[in-house]
């Protein structure tokens, strides 16, 4: 059995298992998944200097890497085909990293132990899954596989508005999937496989333009094909104006949900339009890229100035990450080497910041039991370990040198400057008003005169210091030296720019 | 790596590394591990010092650059690589920073003493310095933004350093967004450079400007786009708001960063780019730094807190500064900023050092009034000599009287300033901001001073008693900073107290050519590709523009035209050095006279009204009306800016959360609503209609089954009859 394999299951494998540990036993349940988990990172991390930054991966199906292929349902040409790149594989090191850090930060779950780890572990098989799938099919099952678990982590374990939370959140992820199924059927009767003939799932085929046929070398089925496909994956971003699910989701979900609803779901979306959008439909792509960019600077003006009004710190949170994923969407739009992997780059760093945020809202939650951005004030003297680590966070969110977010957000504003030079110049617009809400939340939840009500609560821990302290010193790391991750990506993107650059537009 | 780079990493990277030891080790440490903060910055300092001697001072020469870098980012096939570039200017800046910062933190052991954060403060400075020399030692400018931002980062700790007080923390918090607004247009400037030339190098940017790859309208527009940074972090008009704002922050900080260093950083960033400004470009920035100095200046006239009068003195000194580079006047700008950062560090820690003494005078007699109010205080000098001493010092310097280094380099500015506008009579305007600002500036220094050190103490000789000059560790910093405000370690060799012409500073910050105009020469002379292909550096530069000067001189206009970058104004009558030369000269002396003229004025009007009490103050006040009450109120910028800009923005993010839930929710929110309508009518369509069909077909069936059952008896002699019947029936209806 391959690595990737290894990797996508062993979550599974464990869920199923802590189905079957004692009821009354939760230390063992929660020691079990961290150990299932602790495994995972471990293979993820052992493959990271096994992996080959000089070859290309995106649509060569000899350049991927840990490549594993086999007949799954060979009646209708489906494989279990899985395999990384540059552009997948730093997202498989960061659903890795965070699903091990969450869970600790699920200590304090009482209410279903067994079922809230064994959903978990069953989310980060999907989420594995869709990273490295390089066949339609197999993309699909663990893009749904993903979705049941995330349903039931919101609905069960959520806060008070759980239900309608998670009913929406079910519903737009489901239309989302509807479309792509169908845009996935089309594909499947309108492509052929090169050598056998016959219809084909596998997406390094899809990717190849001279296997295309049937309806699909018409001009406005390729639209309708590529907005199906973005509709689906701006649900998932989420783009304006398809957003709203991702607040309320992220108000009523526990804190280890958000982080993995932020950190890595909403990379789907941007990783499904870089993964398939791009090299499937390069020309309408390459037609329709200006629509990203506009998007993109929607929801980063957009995004923040809402955050701004934000109340309830967590809502803000979650506004934040939509304004962040719009420099994703802005750089990836541009088609230029320092957009695209300005952009992965984004998605891998928002992934550690908006872990690290969703963290520390969860951290004054479990002590003060409310979220109310105004109901604090003058904590700095409280907690000051938690405002020293909070600034980290914030400060990476705001585009900080020195952390991160800077690197990333400034590539994405190289490349997409000279691409859209008006979009951009009004983005950068966004980073003032991103500095003003999250300096503005800093000072009214920690200072000014200590609220007496909170006086003492007690300082940070040892368990949450574990899960926050590895992804601060990530941001600092990478904010000082980025080429550990930047490195893997750029030969990847830089191939997948020039294929969308290179084919004209419809 | 050679030993310089070795001695400038260490200068660089000591701070931080005391930075991180206090923050994480400092409560453990004695004395809250300062001395570990000292160690490194004074070490620093040592270093500093070093170089300036051995490299800069040994070499003496103007072109003197060492480099090293390594690559950062890859992206595609572009590399960026980023490093250090080491010539005077940087190790100049250098010793300034480490000096200024090395001092304060001495002033900072007195004058901190006993507070609950005294080791996180410390740790603060350090990263302040850390952020400081970083900023001038980078080679690229996507390393000085970064490190500019970091100098923001660690100017918002400091400024909020006793974040418990809501003023401090609405200080911090103003200071870093209304520098950010300025840095998003500096960031855009960086973009513009980028796109066009490849490179964020500053030498590369100067080459590849010189070789005309950016000319013209873009080329000015870069230039204003970068100096909206500085606009923000030099506070200058209409982002200065966040400055006086800042004194919130504890005194040896405002000093440093808001005196003598961070402020300076937009100005250093001007002079970086000098060679690539335009004279469209030039000529605003002239303009803002002017009007600036001017407005700062009447402001500061009418302030009664003592670091309040020092900030607005500040924001119109950085105008000055500002304005001299506009107007081409580079050595004399850069000039300044060394100059200022000397006696206006010094004022700022003299004024820490009244301001302790008056908390002593406040705790002792249980009195809750403003230690920073100059109303309070009076007749200080009789209790604090030293202190009294060294801030007449800088008083005298910053007023630009002669045998001071402020008299040097206000001086080289007004000169330049004025000789700018003799060559281009248009501009009248500026030399009358600076030497209106000069006055200004001498009459509300020395207000200051009498208000502040003269006459009776005006809490009252039960309060006079506590009042005690300041131990030594605040009193030394004074002694050595008023020092460097004499005039010549400045102009040495040549010692000349009228001009720093002659001394080492003026020969090793020559003015360097503009880029457009190398650009335009050679465009017009020479091959272009002489400036296109070879990789010329500013010193290479310099000496071709010298031998190109004849040429154009004697090419005439027609070669200039040829960039629309070059209006009239620069270069369109052809003269030569010696008129060039000529004018300069003249100016010089014009401007020596009228500055010492307008400064004995400020100072004369000052002595009549607040020493000698010839003239009322309280009475002119009221003559002067709502213009006084414009200078008191700071032209009630701070009340237009709420009004305008932050309210707007509230609005906005108001609106756009209404949006969300009511609009876009409500769209979401309805189709939920019409899809279960929508279920709840098909769910009774299907209930009374569509299972009502359904029932009445079966009650059909039924009522059928039910009337044909009737038949279904079981005698066999009826279903005869019903035979029998069918077939008369049958007969019947046949037949007939």
């Amino acid at each position: 059995m391959g690595s990737l394999t290894l990797l996508t299951f062993i979550p599974a494998a464990g869920a199923a298992i802590v189905a079957l540990l004692p009821r009354d036993n939760p230390k063992l349940v929660r020691w079990f998944s961290i150990l299932v988990t602790g495994i995972v990172l471990a293979i993820a991390v052992s493959l990271y200097p096994q992996f080959d930054r000089g070859i290309v991966g995106i649509d060569q199906e000899a350049t991927f890497q840990f490549v594993e292929k086999g007949a799954w349902i060979p009646a209708f040409n489906i494989n279990y085909f899985v395999g990384v790149d540059g552009l997948s594989f730093p997202m498989v090191l960061l659903t890795a990293l965070l699903c091990f850090l969450c869970i600790p930060a699920s200590w304090g779950i009482t209410k279903g132990v067994k079922g809230y780890h064994a959903l978990f572990l069953l989310l980060e098989t999907g989420m594995i899954g869709v990273f490295v799938a390089l066949d339609f099919f197999l993309f699909y099952v663990f893009w749904e596989i993903m979705l049941l678990p995330m349903y039931f982590l919101i609905g069960i374990w959520g806060g008070p508005r759980r239900v309608y939370a998670a009913i929406k959140f079910f519903i737009y992820t489901l239309i989302g999937s509807l479309l792509m199924l169908i845009v996935m059927l089309v594909f499947y009767f309108n492509v052929r496989d090169p050598v056998t003939g016959a219809n084909t799932f596998n997406m390094l085929h899809m990717m190849s333009q001279a296997n295309h046929g049937g309806i699909m070398s018409l001009n406005h089925v390729r639209v309708l094909l590529f907005f199906g496909l973005y509709i689906c994956f701006a649900i998932k971003v989420p783009v304006f104006p398809f957003h709203t699910w991702l607040p309320d989701a992220h108000v009523e979900a526990p804190t280890a949900v958000s982080v993995i609803l932020a950190g890595i779901l909403l990379k789907m979306g941007t990783y499904g339009l870089l993964r398939i959008s791009y090299p499937i439909l390069p020309d309408a792509t390459h037609s329709f890229a200006w629509f990203l960019a506009v998007m993109g600077m929607i929801n980063i003006i957009y995004g923040a100035f809402c955050a701004m009004a934000q109340k309830d710190l967590k809502k803000l949170v979650a506004y934040s990450s939509i304004s962040h994923m719009g420099f994703v969407m802005l750089g990836m739009s541009a088609l230029t080497d320092a957009g695209i992997n300005g952009a992965v780059f984004q998605m891998f760093n928002h992934g550690t910041i908006t872990a690290m945020l969703f963290l520390l809202v969860g951290v004054i939650y479990d002590r003060a039991h409310h979220r109310e951005i105004d109901g604090f004030g003058g904590l700095a003297n409280v907690m000051p370990r938690y405002l020293g680590i909070t600034s980290v966070a914030f400060f990476a969110g705001m585009g900080l040198p020195g952390l991160s977010g800077f690197i990333s957000e400034a590539m994405c504003f190289i490349g997409a400057f000279p691409v859209w030079r008006t979009l951009t110049i009004i983005s950068i617009g966004g980073i003032v008003i991103t500095a003003a809400y999250l300096l503005w939340t800093i000072q009214r939840m920690f200072f000014g005169e200590t609220n007496p009500k909170y006086a003492d609560l007690p300082e940070i821990n040892g368990r949450e210091l574990f899960t926050l302290l590895p992804l601060a010193a990530i941001v600092i790391f990478l904010g000082i030296w980025p080429h550990p991750i930047l490195g893997l990506m750029n030969t990847s993107l830089s191939y997948l720019g020039e294929l969308v650059r290179s084919v004209a537009p419809l | 790596m050679s030993l310089t780079f070795s001695l400038v990493l260490y200068i660089l990277l000591a701070p931080l590394a005391a930075f991180a030891i206090v923050i994480f080790l400092g409560k453990r440490l004695p004395r809250g591990g300062d001395w570990v903060s000292l160690f490194a910055i004074w070490s620093g300092l040592a270093l500093s010092l070093y170089l300036f001697f051995t490299r800069m001072l040994a070499h003496y020469d103007p072109g003197y650059i060492e480099t090293l870098s390594f690559n950062w980012l890859i992206w595609g096939d572009f590399t960026l690589r980023i490093g250090i570039a080491l010539d005077n200017m940087a190790i100049m800046m250098l010793v300034v920073v480490t000096l200024v910062s090395a001092v304060v933190y001495l002033f900072s052991v007195g004058y901190m003493h006993g507070d609950p954060k005294y080791s996180r403060y410390f740790a603060f400075l350090c990263f302040f310095s850390f952020s400081m020399l970083g900023l001038v030692l980078a080679d690229n400018l996507l390393v000085i933004y970064a490190f500019w931002e970091l100098v923001g980062l660690s100017s918002y700790l400091l400024i909020g350093f006793w974040h418990e007080k809501d003023s401090a923390a609405n200080a911090g918090k103003k200071a870093f967004i209304v520098c950010r607004v300025g840095d998003a247009g500096m960031f855009i400037g960086i973009l513009l450079l980028f796109t066009t030339l490849g490179t964020l190098n500053l030498h590369e940017i100067a080459d590849g400007v010189a070789a005309g790859k950016l000319a013209g309208g873009l080329l000015t527009i870069t230039g204003l786009c970068l100096f909206c940074g500085a606009i923000g972090k030099s506070a200058q008009f209409p982002l200065h708001v966040w400055l006086p704002d800042a004194m919130e922050g504890p005194t040896p900080v405002s000093a440093l960063i808001h005196a003598a260093t961070m402020v300076a950083a937009g100005v250093y960033l001007v002079a970086r780019l000098f060679v690539i400004l335009t004279p469209d470009a030039s000529l605003v920035i002239a303009y803002v730094g002017g009007f600036t100095a001017l407005f700062a200046a009447t402001i500061a006239v009418a302030q009664n807190d003592i670091k309040r009068v020092l900030a607005y003195s500040t924001v119109s000194q950085l105008g000055y500064m500002t304005m001299a580079l506009g107007a081409g006047a580079y050595m004399a700008g850069f000039f300044h900023l060394v100059t200022h950062a000397m006696f206006k560090a010094c004022l700022f820690l003299g004024s820490g050092s009244v301001i302790h003494a008056m908390h002593h005078v406040m705790n002792k007699t249980g009195s809750h009034g403003d230690v920073n109010d100059i109303r309070n205080m009076g007749g200080l000098k009789r209790h604090m000599p030293l202190t009294f001493l060294t801030f007449l010092m800088a008083t005298i310097a910053l007023s630009g009287v002669p045998l001071t280094s402020g008299f040097l380099s206000k001086d080289a500015i007004l000169g330049g300033t004025l000789a700018f506008a003799m060559e281009h009579p248009r501009n009248w305007l500026l030399p009358f901001f600076g030497f209106a600002a000069a006055a200004l500036t001498a009459f509300y220094m020395f207000r200051l001073v009498y208000l502040t050190f003269t006459g009776s103490f005006r809490l009252g000789p039960e309060a006079e008693r506590h009042l005690r000059e300041s131990p030594a560790v605040i009193t030394i910093p004074l002694v050595i900073l008023s020092t460097l405000c004499f005039f010549g370690f400045y102009s040495l060799p040549a010692f000349s107290p009228t001009t720093p012409e002659g001394g080492w500073f003026a020969h090793l910050f020559p003015n360097p050519p503009r880029a457009y105009e190398v650009s335009a020469s050679l465009h017009g002379g020479l091959d272009p590709a002489v400036a296109g292909s070879s990789p010329t550096m500013i010193s290479d530069l310099h000496i071709e523009k010298k031998v190109l000067r004849h040429e154009v001189s004697t090419a005439g206009a027609a070669g200039k035209a040829t960039s629309e970058g070059v209006p009239p104004v620069s270069m369109g009558e052809p003269h030569t050095e010696v008129h060039h030369d000529e004018i300069h000269h003249r100016a010089h002396n014009a401007a020596m006279i009228i500055s010492v003229l307008v400064a004995g004025l400020g100072i004369l009007i000052a002595t009549l009204g607040y020493f000698w009490g010839k003239i009322s103050p309280a009475l002119w006040q009221r003559r002067l009306g709502v213009f006084y009450r414009g200078m008191f109120r700071k032209w009630w910028m701070d009340e237009i800016y709420d009004a305008t800009i932050v309210n707007g923005t509230l609005l906005l993010s108001r609106i756009s959360r209404w949006f969300d839930l009511k609009v876009i929710d409500g769209i979401v929110d309805g189709s939920a609503y019409l899809t279960r309508s929508y279920a709840f009518i098909e769910g009774w369509f299907d209930l009374y209609i569509v299972d009502g069909l359904v029932n009445l077909t079966a009650w059909i069936v039924g009522l059928w089954g039910r009337l044909v059952r009737l038949f279904q008896g079981g005698q066999i002699q009826r279903y005869i009859l019903y035979a029998l019947a069918a077939v008369g029936l049958f007969i019947i209806l046949k037949v007939v």
